[in-house]
């Protein structure tokens, strides 16, 4: 009774109004620092002109933005309703890109829809979280040990995987794989299970080698040895760390950073933005930048525990997952911890695809967040 | 919905249940959250920990590296000092060069430039050919040369249609230049782009474009005329392009070099002589080096736009042997010249004295060889200063039997034969005087007929017109002057300007004098270059004449009536003449030697006597007590 009571206490209004004021703002104010800071940092690779990357930042933000807060409108449980449609539909973009799919540095990776160049790999992530919340949200501890369940969400993972190898993309496919990784673990799987998968792994892993393009076959060797190839595959890697530290502890000031301007950098806007920040405002800018992206996984956490429904939590624990490998990937990339994978800084990296699905991801937990308290349905055995 | 209709109904058994399942599923999902929570926290604490040991512990390492990445050193060459000759000439200067550059990257169809470009100045299809291999090889903004040397029309046609030429500009370079083309090369030399060993010394000489002296006074001063380069530091892009300029150092200029070589007098005397023969006019004094010409030469200008293959093998293959200096690297016996120090030699070995009479029946025999006089009648009685005079060979066979070769090679020695030269002009040959050491280190035996012969300089002597002229001054002065070439660095006379900064040779004057008294005798005493007089304004030039055999004269043709004139060219004797002049205050000493000339008197002699007219006029008659060092410049 005192279940239902409290229940029926949380009850709250579903009016729009009722819904913004729920909407946590100290988080929109959150990713609006960290936009800002991205947008400093494309004003500097820029040369110091808004026009060429900053301005476009700002505005992609902002629609960003607006596409956040109005899919955290929604109810959740519509949007539960539709996960496997949503990742049915981003399985097809991913088959269409692999067959009519631009090629961007010996891959396919993007589809071209006028203004905005759409990544389906970015958009699959986001689409594969809903899809195995969905999946496992009502699934009670026993089922979720019984190995027959979980073939279906692990087809539904290694599926995405499979055809973002193809374009052929490895860091995603890596990242993706550890999104769905990331649920199956919080849904409750057992231990010895993911021990067993990654053993499998392991071995598998020197024939996968054996399949991958020169190039990150390339990416891998010079990880572990930069310096034997500093004019080729380790140049990039070299580059960074060279930019990093000489940018010492209070950095080299907005517009001075040598590395960058000189070109040394290579992609400086894109994959080595947080390199130019690190470059021009130091270590104190640097650390600044990874709390402020710290604070945003943690949000997520924060949204995974205030739910009363578990939907909500593995969605945030899956967002929340992506959100920081997407952060860390880049970060360890850099800063030359691990081998360099083509991954953006999201809301910091200039590119429309990366900060769209991120910002729809952020929809999706707010949605989850103004709805925490909203009845998903009893568990099943 | 059906959640709700079952709570409805009241089933608080089943109710129980779904709340603790969703309790137990709650607190699992919880810690296992957290685990991956506080995995995450950790993966961000290490990129901290990577962030700091890359920017605060490996800060300073990371910063020089990108410092280096950034600034670019680089060298730029300051302009070659000129040489000047004695009276302020240029003799070597440098010349502005018109080359015309494209730069690829700012041309938009480079093959188009380059068929707008022939047709304003026509390049031929192998500069074409060079020109697309450079522009290959090189970053697109780097200047490529199209062409060099572009005459002043060349280079203003190419302004005026600098709209159709897109990437091609017009700059001014250096080349240098020889005015007195080949009349000076021995002496300047030349300059040449550097060998790839030289570039360890000096980092200018990597410089593109950059010249070194190869021989002469361009190879010997050639650092004083390079000058140290100049560094300007920029700031480089990743592609090296230049950002801007950072720091600018600017370089020593290269000095000017004067020689003491009168350009004019110079000219004069090349124009006198033909090929084959070379003279050495030096300043007896101060054994400055007044004029030394020699036939062939070549034209060192050549050298500055490069040397094709063909003039390579023209200079480097057959007889005439342009390139080499015969003043300083020709070899030659000094005959009858040397009889001065072989007299000296005598005197001071205390074998004979001034007045002893030998007597000259034409041929002198030992043993069972004899060795003839070069007049075949004889000369009669002859003492020390006749036997100079009229050139008696007998006598002089006579004074070295009885002192023995190593007393004629030291006194040889001290008179600049046989010896290092301290000239400044690079290459220059030491000769050789033999000694019975030197033939016995090449194990062969000396014997007293070998003494004999060269008692009147043949035999295995080899020395160079220089050192013979350098004898003369000697003989003139009785100091041990030393040529020389420099006259003056940057503007400040080098050492060596006196007289009296040059030792005495420490022989008593009254041996000098009589050797001078003969020398005076062999022009004007009635011996044998007496038909060689200098015009009297001048005053009297005072020599000495010697006739070298290319070929032994066997006895046969001795006794057929031997005629020189009737020997092919390259078998006729060399014809030498040593001299100084004025007699009473002697300026200028001269050796000529002239290749296959047959005889000393008739070819060497009046030759001798021209040029030292030739520098009386050039250089001022000098009054007594006048310095032609200081009446120059």
């Amino acid at each position: 009774m005192i279940f239902e009571k409290r229940l029926l206490a949380r009850e709250r209004g579903t009016g729009v109004l009722e819904k913004l004021r729920q909407i946590p703002w100290s988080f929109v104010v959150l990713l609006c620092g960290v936009a800002a800071v991205g947008y400093v940092a494309l004003l500097s690779a820029g040369g110091g002109n808004p026009e060429i990357y900053a301005q476009k930042h700002g505005i992609r933000f902002g629609f960003g933005l607006v596409l956040m807060l109005g899919i955290a409108l929604i109810d959740i449980r519509i949007i539960a309703r539709f996960a496997w449609a949503g990742y049915a539909g981003a399985l097809v973009l991913l088959v269409l890109v692999l067959l009519h799919g631009n090629i961007g540095k010996g891959a396919q990776r993007w589809i071209d829809l006028g203004p905005f160049q759409l990544q389906p790999s970015e958009l699959m992530k986001i689409m594969l979280v809903l899809a195995l919340t969905s999946w496992f949200h009502r699934a009670s501890w026993e089922r979720v040990g019984n190995p027959i369940f979980l073939i279906p969400p692990a087809v539904a993972v290694l599926v995405p995987v499979v055809l973002i190898l193809r374009q052929p993309n490895l860091g995603t496919a890596l990242i993706t794989a550890m999104v769905g990784a990331a649920v199956f673990w919080a849904a409750g799987m057992r231990w010895w299970k993911f021990a067993a998968a990654a053993a499998a792994a392991a071995l598998a892993a020197p024939i996968a080698y054996e399949r991958l393009h020169d190039y990150q076959r390339a990416r891998i060797t010079t990880f572990f040895d930069p310096e034997s190839d500093p004019l080729g595959a380790g140049y990039n890697i070299i580059q960074s760390k060279i930019a990093l530290g000489s940018g010492g502890l209070w950095g080299k000031g907005f517009l001075q950073g040598t590395q960058g301007h000189l070109n040394f950098l290579p992609e400086k806007q894109t994959d080595f933005i947080f390199t130019m920040i690190a470059e021009e405002f130091g270590l104190v800018g640097a650390l600044t930048t990874l709390s402020l992206l710290m604070l945003t996984v943690a949000f997520c956490f924060f949204v995974a525990f205030r739910c009363r429904h578990q939907f909500g939590r593995l969605l945030a624990v899956g967002l929340g997952t992506n959100y920081f490998l997407y952060v860390f990937v880049n970060v360890a990339m850099v800063t030359g911890a691990i081998p360099v994978g083509g991954v953006p800084l999201p809301l910091i990296s200039h590119g429309g695809s990366a900060m769209l699905t991120v910002m729809l991801g952020f929809g999706l937990l707010l949605s989850a967040y103004v709805h925490r308290d909203a009845e998903m349905g009893p568990v099943r055995e | 919905m059906i959640w709700r209709a079952r709570t409805k109904f009241g089933t608080l058994g089943r109710e129980r249940t779904v709340r603790k399942e969703e309790e137990r599923r709650r607190g699992m999902f919880t810690r296992r959250a957290a685990v991956l929570g506080g995995l995450q926290f950790g993966a961000f604490a290490f990129l901290g920990w990577r962030l700091h040991r890359l920017q605060i512990e490996e800060g300073a390492r990371y910063a020089t590296l990108a410092e280096e990445n950034r600034v670019s050193a680089r060298l730029f060459a300051p302009p070659r000092g000129r040489i000047l000759d004695r009276a302020g000439r240029v003799v070597a200067g440098n010349r502005l060069n018109w080359r015309a550059l494209l730069v690829a990257e700012q041309a938009v169809d480079v093959g188009a430039t380059l068929a707008t470009f022939s047709k304003i100045v026509p390049l031929a299809d192998h500069e074409k050919a060079r020109i697309e291999r450079d522009i290959r090889r090189s970053r697109r903004f780097v200047p490529v040369i199209i062409r060099e040397f572009l005459t002043w029309e060349e280079m203003a046609r190419i302004e005026v249609n600098a709209p159709d030429l897109p990437g091609v500009t017009v700059d001014m370079g250096t080349t240098r230049i020889y005015p007195e083309t080949e009349h000076l090369a021995h002496i300047v030399g030349y300059v040449a782009a550097p060998a790839e060993s030289d570039a360890d010394e000096d980092p200018l000489l990597r410089l593109p474009g950059i010249r070194v002296g190869r021989a002469g006074i361009e190879r010997h001063h050639d650092r004083i005329l390079r000058g140290r380069g100049g560094t300007v530091q920029v700031e480089v892009n990743a592609l090296g392009r230049v950002i801007r300029e950072l720091d600018r150092r600017e370089g020593i200029p290269g000095q000017d070099v004067q020689i003491s070589v009168d350009a004019e007098l110079q000219r004069a005397i090349r124009g006198r002589i033909q090929e084959g023969t070379t003279a050495v006019l030096l300043d007896a004094r101060n054994g400055e080096v007044l004029a030394m010409a020699t036939k062939p030469s070549f034209d060192p200008n050549i050298f500055s736009a490069g040397v094709s293959a063909a003039q390579w093998r023209q200079w480097t293959s057959g007889r005439s042997t342009p390139l080499i200096n015969r003043a300083t690297n020709g070899l030659y016996a000094p005959g009858s010249t040397l009889k001065m120090v072989v007299g000296l030699a005598a005197l001071e070995a205390r074998v004979c004295r001034p007045g002893d009479i030998v007597h000259c029946p034409g041929h002198f025999d030992f043993g069972d060889t004899r060795f003839h006089c070069h007049n075949r009648n004889g000369h009669g009685g002859v003492n020390m200063r006749t036997a100079i005079m009229v050139s008696c060979d007998v006598y002089f066979y006579e004074m070295a039997r009885r002192m023995g070769m190593d007393r004629i090679a030291a006194m040889a020695n001290r008179f600049g034969l046989g010896v290092d030269l301290d000239i400044d002009l690079p290459g220059t040959r030491r000769g050789l005087v033999p000694t019975r050491a030197w033939r016995i280190a090449q194990g062969r035996p000396w014997n007293i007929g070998d003494t004999i012969v060269h008692g009147i300089g043949q035999g295995f002597y080899l020395n160079t017109p220089l050192s013979l002229a350098v004898m003369t001054a000697r003989l003139a002065t009785g100091r041990a002057v030393q040529p020389h070439v420099t006259r003056a660095i940057g503007g400040r006379p080098v050492r060596g300007f006196r007289a009296e900064d040059w030792p005495s040779l420490g022989i008593p004057e009254a041996d000098m004098r009589l050797m001078r008294d003969a020398m005076w005798g062999v022009v004007n005493g009635g011996g044998t270059a007496g038909a060689s007089r200098l015009p009297a304004i001048y005053g009297q030039m005072s020599g000495k004449t010697g006739t070298t055999q290319v070929r032994r004269v066997s006895r046969e043709q001795r006794e057929r009536g031997f005629n020189v004139h009737a020997l092919p060219r390259e078998w006729r004797p060399h014809a030498l003449f040593v001299a100084y002049a004025p007699h009473d205050n002697p300026i200028y000493a001269l050796s000529v030697i002239v290749e296959h000339g047959i005889s000393g008197s008739g070819a060497a002699a009046p030759l001798a006597r021209d040029i030292l007219i030739d520098a009386f006029q050039r250089l001022g008659p000098p009054r007594p007590g006048q310095r032609v060092a200081e009446a120059g410049r």
